[in-house]
């Protein structure tokens, strides 16, 4: 058995375990266990990959493994891991753990909230490790289906309205992508033979020009919706504010990294000339994301609203990184992909508790959270730091990276975007801080606070996992870097190769 | 015998027959007189049918026995009509189209 | 000893106490976790002492020249081939300097703090933070490449915001940390820039490459130009900018007195002695690339602190918290640092200035750390920041006057005590290189003695207040840190900083210019004569003299409303005229034009639904019609 089919494979059994679970209680242990078990084999395939690497092999992706799907349309099950891929795999597994204990309280429908997020969790296994194009459309769409049951159900707010413009908007960035993908397709073997889906083989020949100026817009701003890239990132506010705690949790945790991700994978690698000559449009376009994603947040007052929009800022930074084309920024692209998704999914989190007790969203109606719940507030304040770019967490070696790596861009052009996204890290500052210290600090507002409790095991157990993970990668970096950059190097000969016309 | 009423005034009094009748489909609400606008319909065509066929091709039968068997699925289709007008008026207590419209949308 | 090997120690004990103290701190007794960071801060000063020891006299190098040591340096994160962050520790004679610096006023600090903020709730918290901010200190001191030290800067400064903010629920701290971390954050922006320019130019980040005279950043440095200055000046001018921000130069002084909300022996520690003095440690540390590469930047260096320290000091006789009063001087004294920067050349007598600035700074941050645990001991005993509460104190607090007394002596430049000596230097330099500098300072000289000594002569002469209870001294804790400060702020004058840290590490001979001095002692006691006279003979005499320049002491009085200008800046400009107009495009504009897609989408259907009403009727009108059109069309056709 193939170790990264059972990536999809354990969540299937996990839905096959709550539906057969008699009691509704332990539906949440069932889905506790199943994540568990992933959390721990993404743990066995990050040891495997790096004993495999270390071992001297060398080929592209490891784990490989090829089933023949659909013949006459050359359509394969294709599995196989990189180092981008598998950290990718690890983040989301963490992020589906601390998601599962995080919506410990949840009473309506457990259920089939559990069993779509589990889908969810699936359908973004399957699109990590999938090297054909159409499997990696295919659980992309998994992934987003059942985004509109969890929102438009289990949601919050205008929770319809959020959920039908989430799913839409997505909708419609995979009608382009759909496009996209099968002009790849259509164009994968320009000298006659087999058309295939296969990312590698399809990697190995040079796309025409024509078509490339005509797929890789399509493809990247079809996942670069999924990114938030501006101006298609309206959904991101909406949907994020109603959407239940540990929704948003995995939809900004890991859900937008699917569109870096995609982006990375298919549009600038499979299309690299084009995207040299069109990335200027796209780092204009990302660029505003950066800094207009962290203006938008500083006069926002309901958390998540918050939240999103800088997350709109910290997505813009990983596509801005991955248009630059070169081996530090697409590194730092995929750190702050992993440091985004473990911060934000902790900001999401804590966001959910806090909510939980005092039953409003609203900074100005809350205040001096410090000293009823200590334990939140000094997660959220270390959330914060993060996303501020502290050293020691995750955050700064990820911004460092990108800004490094964007930096060394020979043309100024690239630099001068490069020094405008830098600006962002002070805005970031101000946003951050004014939360914090309009939230957690200063005189505790009620006395109703008095009754809170601080948080419970399952909450502890939920942030302390995603803390953890931040606080390693923010000091000892040089681990994830290695593992991902050395899988950075197909990407670069793909692009130091290509002939300039 | 030819002689008698050209084959014009036949067409004339079809067309006048199946416009009228077109005229009270569309116009109409009640059904009953829906139905029998539609029966004027069909007559219109029997007379075209039977007028062409007597006066163009003589010696063949078609048109008649076309005519025929309209005759025959007109009283069927008025049969099944009245009973579903008959059906409707029980239900809704009238028998106006656009008030019987639970079904739209 | 000489291998160095246990300087790693240094900082990693600091960082252990903070991970034990951040973690099990609430389990353990609050006394216990003040005397473990005590104890473990103890252990890191005997061995900066070792170390100091060795490096200084043990290890003096080849030909009497203080060798740069690398003890060790390992890559902590890799970008490219060239550039890569390195952690490692530098020993050279500015960074070991700054060891003892650091060590031994934070020790103090612990100590003083054992009594300060005894009964205070969160005290292993307090400690906590302390030994991050050690750790961070000792970690940017340090540091062997550029990014390291920005590493250790950020750290410092969210050490800074957590200590400023330690009473959290006191609005004023809260809104005080966040502006000092906002503001210093946003010149740790030009810092990073210029980082990333530097590093474009020069390809490392490395210190041994980039400060080396003879190597090849300086030497690549100039050639591509902008706005008539090279790159580098440019790059070095954004490196500065960080330096502005977190030593509190003009203009983006403005967070340091808010700081003084924190608790006094973090203002001694963080706002006094060590931290704001990393600007100055910055440029010093650059100082090959400003002299050789960038003069046009050493240049804006000198300007900008002798501006702050005139600025300063103004400001600082017209307030009425001891505590801003001190702040506003630890401005103007770290303004005379970087003036002396400014002026300094390299090498040999040349690098008198840079020797002078070094002096400044270890005597500054003797004598200053003494006058803030002095007004911690003060407010401790009056239970109030305000000059105005206080008064005649000398009667109740003999030890805390005298020690106080000698701080402001050494502050005002009086011989023998420490500060004469440093100052000299420092106008000396000035002299040789500008007089329009050296007068700046001159007067200067003459202001400081002036402000020191009238918050001297109100708060331990005159008459006494109305206290609510009989101001008593303060315990051991606190008063055997000030004795030992004392000691030091008094005697160190006599260390012989020009044989010990130089420029390019060689020792040279300095003599006192009597020429200089003597002026200069001349005027620091016409400033305290002054203050004598208006504040013990003749205290209505202020009044008076306020009255009649009215608007400039308002002007003054207000910090020249600068703190105004910003909070337009930021309250008007980027909250309402940037940050609403954006969130309202998105909601309205970008978002808006999704909805309306959507809208349209829905209203064409609603449109098309209409044709679709059921009515056999409708549909038979349209296909009969239809069908009568296309029965003309063909007939038409047809003929």
């Amino acid at each position: 058995m193939n170790i990264l089919s059972l990536f999809v494979l354990i969540p299937l059994l996990t839905i096959a375990g709550i539906v057969m679970v008699k009691d509704i209680r332990h539906v949440k242990v069932v889905s506790g266990i199943g994540t568990g078990i992933q959390l721990i084999m993404s743990a066995i395939l990050t040891f495997l990959y790096i004993q495999a690497r270390q071992s001297g092999d060398t080929s592209e992706m490891l784990f490989v493994k090829d089933l023949v799907w659909f013949r006459s349309l050359n359509i394969h099950f294709a599995v196989g891991v990189d180092g981008v891929s598998v950290a990718m795999i690890a983040l989301t597994s963490i992020v589906v753990f601390s998601g599962v204990f995080a919506s410990w309280e949840m009473d309506y429908l457990t259920r089939e909230f559990f069993i779509s997020l589990i889908l969810l969790a699936t359908g973004v296994f399957g699109f990590f490790i999938s090297l054909d194009l159409f499997t990696m459309f295919l659980f992309y769409e998994l992934a987003v289906i059942p985004m509109y049951l969890l929102i438009g159900i289990w949601g919050s707010g205008p929770k319809e309205y959020s959920a039908m413009k989430l799913t839409l908007m997505l909708m419609g960035a995979s009608a382009l992508l759909l496009v996209g993908i099968l002009g790849i397709y259509f164009n994968s073997a320009p000298e006659g033979g087999n058309l295939s889906f296969n990312i590698i083989e399809i990697s190995r020949t040079t796309i025409p020009m024509k078509a490339q100026y005509i797929f890789f817009p399509l493809t990247f701003i079809g996942f670069g919706v999924l990114g938030a890239l501006f101006p298609f990132h309206t959904w991101s506010p909406d949907g994020h504010s109603s959407a239940p705690t540990a929704v948003s949790m995995l939809h900004a945790g890991v859900l937008m990294k699917l569109g870096g991700y995609g982006a990375f994978r298919v549009a600038i690698f499979l299309m690299p000339e084009a995207a040299r000559e069109l990335s200027w449009i796209f780092i204009i376009l990302t660029t505003i994301s950066v800094v207009y994603g962290a203006f938008g947040a500083i006069v926002q007052k309901d958390l998540k609203y918050i939240n999103a929009y800088s997350s709109v800022s910290h997505c813009g930074l990983v596509l801005f990184a991955i248009l630059m084309m070169n081996h530090t920024a697409m590194n730092g692209a995929v750190i702050q992909m992993i440091s985004h998704g473990l911060m934000t999914a902790l900001f999401f989190a804590l966001i959910g508790m806090i909510y939980g007790r005092t039953h409003t969203r609203m900074i100005n109606e809350m205040g001096g959270l410090m000293k009823v719940i200590p334990f939140l507030s000094v997660c959220y304040v270390i959330a914060g730091l993060a996303s501020l770019g502290l050293p020691g967490l995750s955050g700064f070696v990820a911004e460092m990276t990108i800004f490094v790596g964007a930096f060394q861009h020979p043309d100024t052009f690239q630099r001068v975007a490069t020094i405008i996204a830098v600006s962002s890290i002070v805005i970031t500052a101000v946003y951050i801080l004014r939360v914090i210290a309009i939230l957690l600090l200063g005189p505790s507002e009620k006395n109703s606070y008095e009754l809170f409790s601080d948080a419970r095991w399952y909450e502890r157990l939920s942030t302390v996992t995603l803390i953890v993970f931040i606080a390693f990668i923010g000091l000892l970096p040089f681990l994830l870097t290695s593992m991902t950059g050395a899988s950075l190097q197909p990407f670069m000969n793909k692009i130091l190769g290509m002939n300039i016309f | 015998m030819n002689a008698g009423i050209p084959l014009s005034y036949f067409l004339i009094l079809a067309a006048v027959m199946f416009f009228t009748g077109i005229y009270g489909f569309l116009t109409r609400r009640n059904l009953i007189t829906i139905l029998m606008s539609v029966e004027l319909i069909l007559n219109s065509v029997n007379i075209n049918f039977l007028a062409l066929n007597r006066y163009l091709f003589p010696h063949k039968l078609e048109g008649f026995f076309f005519s025929l068997f309209i005759i025959t699925v007109a009283a069927a289709e008025a049969a099944v009509a009245i009973a579903l007008i008959i059906n409707i008026y029980r239900r809704f207590t009238t028998i106006n189209v656009e008030d019987v419209n639970i079904m739209k949308y | 000893m000489t291998d160095f090997n246990y300087t790693l120690w240094i900082f990693l004990i600091p960082f252990l106490v903070f991970i034990l103290l951040g973690l099990a701190g609430h389990r353990l007794k609050a006394r216990i976790s003040g005397l473990l960071g005590t104890a473990a801060l103890g252990v890191v000063t005997v061995l900066s002492y070792i170390t100091a020891y060795f490096y200084y006299f043990r290890t003096a190098g080849i030909n009497d020249v203080f060798r740069k040591i690398t003890v060790f340096d390992s890559t902590w994160l890799h970008f490219t081939d060239t550039l890569e962050i390195k952690m490692g520790i530098l020993l050279d004679p500015i960074s070991v300097m700054m060891l003892i610096v650091i060590s031994t006023v934070s020790l103090m600090v612990h100590i003083y703090s054992l009594g300060y903020m005894k009964g205070e709730k969160g005290f292993e918290r307090y400690y906590s933070f302390l030994s991050l901010f050690a750790f961070s200190m000792m970690g940017l001191v340090v540091a062997t490449n550029i990014f390291q030290m920005y590493i250790f800067w950020e750290l410092v400064g969210i050490s800074s915001y957590l200590l400023i903010g330690f009473y959290y629920q006191k609005p004023e701290a809260v809104r005080a940390s966040k502006k000092a971390f906002i503001v210093t954050r946003f010149a740790d922006l030009g810092f990073l820039i210029g980082i990333l320019l530097l590093s474009f130019n020069t390809r490392t980040f490395d210190f041994s490459v980039l400060t080396d005279p003879q190597g090849t950043a300086i030497a690549h440095s100039s050639g591509i130009s902008f706005l008539g200055l090279s790159v580098t000046t440019w790059s070095m001018i954004l490196v500065y900018l960080g330096g502005v921000g977190k030593s509190a130069m003009f203009p983006f002084h403005i967070w340091l007195p808010d700081a003084m909300e924190g608790p006094t022996p973090v203002s001694a520690l963080i706002h006094a002695a060590t931290m704001v003095v990393a600007g100055v440690y910055l440029v010093a540390r650059m100082f090959p690339v400003y002299f050789f590469a960038a003069p046009a930047a050493l240049e804006i260096v000198a300007w900008i602190g002798a501006f702050s320290s005139l600025f300063a000091a103004i400001i600082a006789c017209t307030q009425t918290d001891i505590k801003r009063v001190l702040a506003y001087s630890t401005i103007s004294q770290i303004g005379y640092m970087m003036l002396a920067l400014g002026v300094s050349g390299y090498g040999g007598h040349d690098g008198l200035g840079f020797m002078a600035s070094m002096f400044h700074l270890f005597t500054h941050a003797m004598f200053k750390a003494l006058l803030f645990l002095c007004a911690g001991a003060i407010i401790h005993a009056v239970h109030s920041n305000f000059m105005i509460d206080m008064g005649g104190l000398r009667k109740y607090l003999p030890l805390t006057h005298l020690t106080f007394l000698i701080a402001c002596l050494a502050i005002s430049g009086i011989p023998p005590f420490s500060g004469f000596f440093s100052k000299d230097e420092i106008l000396a330099a000035a002299f040789h290189h500008n007089k329009v500098l050296f007068f700046i300072e001159y007067a200067v000289a003459g202001i400081t003695a002036f402000y020191m000594f009238r918050l001297y002569f109100t708060v331990f002469r005159g008459e006494d207040r109305h206290y609510h209870t009989v101001p008593h001294e303060a315990p051991p804790t606190m008063t055997i840190p000030l004795i030992i400060l004392a000691t030091a702020a008094a005697f160190s004058g006599f260390i012989p900083f020009s044989k010990l840290v130089t420029s390019d590490g060689k020792a040279f001979q300095t003599h006192i210019e009597w020429g200089i001095a003597i002026p200069s002692v001349l005027i620091a006691t016409t400033g305290i004569g002054t203050a004598y006279v208006m504040y013990v003979r003749n205290p209505s005499l202020p009044g008076r003299i306020i009255s009649i320049f009215k608007h400039s002491y308002k002007l003054a009085l207000n910090k020249f409303y600068i703190d105004e200008m910003y909070l337009f800046i930021t309250k008007k400009i980027i909250f309402r005229y940037i940050s609403e107009p954006v969130a309202w495009f998105d909601r309205h504009i970008v978002d808006g034009t999704m909805n309306a897609l959507a809208i349209v989408t829905q209203v064409v259907s609603f449109r098309i639904r209409e044709f679709q009403s059921g009515q056999l009727q409708k549909y038979a009108f349209f296909f009969i019609s239809g069908t009568i059109l296309l029965a003309l069309t063909l007939i038409y056709l047809l003929h």
